[in-house]
């Protein structure tokens, strides 16, 4: 079974995710911020990630930013999920090494149309 | 509804555009007329069947018709489809040595044959000479308006289509996006109803017709795909969906193997004209 790690520092959201992720056939693992998610990550490395941008403590770019300097940081495919809708933003996150965006909201067939993109199902 | 109600709607369907809807799906039928019906004025789908049987109003009978007919489409639809076409039929047709022409039938609301645009735009790059000319074809002038104006929402904008070709090809607009100039140019629309002689749309390299077939009746299936055969030369390409085939319908194409819903013309196959 693949993994996830979801974090976004909404429970809300983590919780909708993981529902539609356990339906994918995905296990779910959650973090509400960047640093939870880097040692998650430090302990064992998810098969995939779904990445909020705007979070407290250490927000998702610098995240990734992070995640690609860790040893089998470069594994990972990230996929964001963020309300930020802005072109430019999108660029950065996929030139920083997202395999794919999200604009919240979100629903069941675009994450899995997503997913599929990025190979991850 | 009653099941007379639905009878008299579905037959109606059957008869102008080839669709075949269940009667047992009142559901789809409520859930696919409502708006129709609010729109047209009526207090409900009742009424409006009524007004349809009474008044014989052609505009009328089109609105409702037209709701009937499903316009589900995402970009890239089945991706594997797409990836075919960009392997191994791309480049057997960029071989010509002119324009490709290339048909969407049953286009809704213009997802298809802009994937078609924007991965010949893509192929561009290995193939420098490659030019197409691409017509999108829909029974519904509801949905090619929607697909002339090249604007989507964020919800539709983000089924099927790769991010990377979102900011390379779309331009937000305040809640919509809306599809490059550059590749709008790329198609020409025609209102169409496959019921129809297709004797006049031309003649086609590949056509798309994707997961319209599987609507309508077995004899109906088969006078479009030979229709369908005319439009095109011996040897041109055919893709339905993945769930559609020619097999047991008409010899007029021959599959491809180990490519699902790709079918070349049959020439040894005469379709009567």
């Amino acid at each position: 079974m693949k993994t996830c790690l979801v974090v976004d520092d909404s429970r809300v959201i983590r919780k909708v995710a993981r529902r539609i992720l356990e339906d994918l056939a995905f296990g779910v693992v959650e973090a509400a911020d960047g640093v939870e998610a880097l040692s998650w990550c430090r302990s064992a490395m998810p098969d995939a990630i779904l990445l909020d941008w705007n979070m407290p403590m250490m927000n998702g770019i610098d995240f990734l930013r992070q995640l690609r300097l860790e040893p089998g940081g470069q594994e990972p495919t990230v996929i964001f999920c963020s309300v930020e809708a802005d072109p430019a933003r999108i660029a950065e996150a996929l030139d920083c090494g997202a395999a794919e965006y999200i604009m919240k909201p979100f629903d069941g067939d675009i994450i899995e149309s997503k997913f599929a993109e990025a190979g991850l199902i | 509804m009653s099941p007379e109600e639905i009878t008299v709607l579905t037959e109606l369907v059957r008869r102008r555009s080839g669709v075949v809807v269940d009667p047992d799906k009142a559901y789809l039928v409520e859930s696919r007329l409502a708006p129709v019906a609010r729109r047209e004025g009526f207090a409900s789908i009742r009424e409006m069947i009524h007004a349809i049987a009474q008044r014989r109003e052609e505009r009328l009978i089109w609105a409702a018709v037209e709701a009937m007919a499903s316009s589900e489409t995402t970009f890239f639809r089945d991706r594997v489809a797409f990836e075919q076409f960009r392997n191994d039929i791309l480049p057997v047709l960029a071989r010509l040595g002119r324009p490709i022409r290339i048909c969407s039938l049953g286009c809704a609301t213009g997802q298809e044959p802009y994937s078609i645009a924007m991965l010949i735009e893509q192929e561009r790059d290995h193939l420098p000479t490659l030019k197409a000319d691409i017509l999108a074809c829909d029974l519904s002038e509801a949905c090619l308006e929607k697909a002339q104006s090249g604007l989507y929402t964020q919800f539709e904008v983000q089924r099927g289509l790769p991010s990377r070709l979102l900011i390379k090809h779309f331009e937000r607009i305040d809640e919509a996006w809306a599809l490059s100039p550059r590749i709008r140019q790329m198609v020409r629309w025609r209102r169409l109803n496959l019921m129809n002689d297709l004797r006049n749309l031309g003649q086609f390299d590949a056509i798309f017709c994707r997961n319209v077939l599987s609507s309508f009746s077995e004899d109906v299936r088969k006078r479009v795909l030979e229709q369908i055969a005319l439009a095109m030369p011996d040897e041109g390409f055919l893709m339905l969906g993945v769930s559609e085939t020619v097999m047991g319908v008409t010899e007029a194409f021959r599959p491809l193997a180990e490519h699902r819903g790709l079918y070349r013309r049959n020439p040894a196959y005469r379709v009567a004209a």
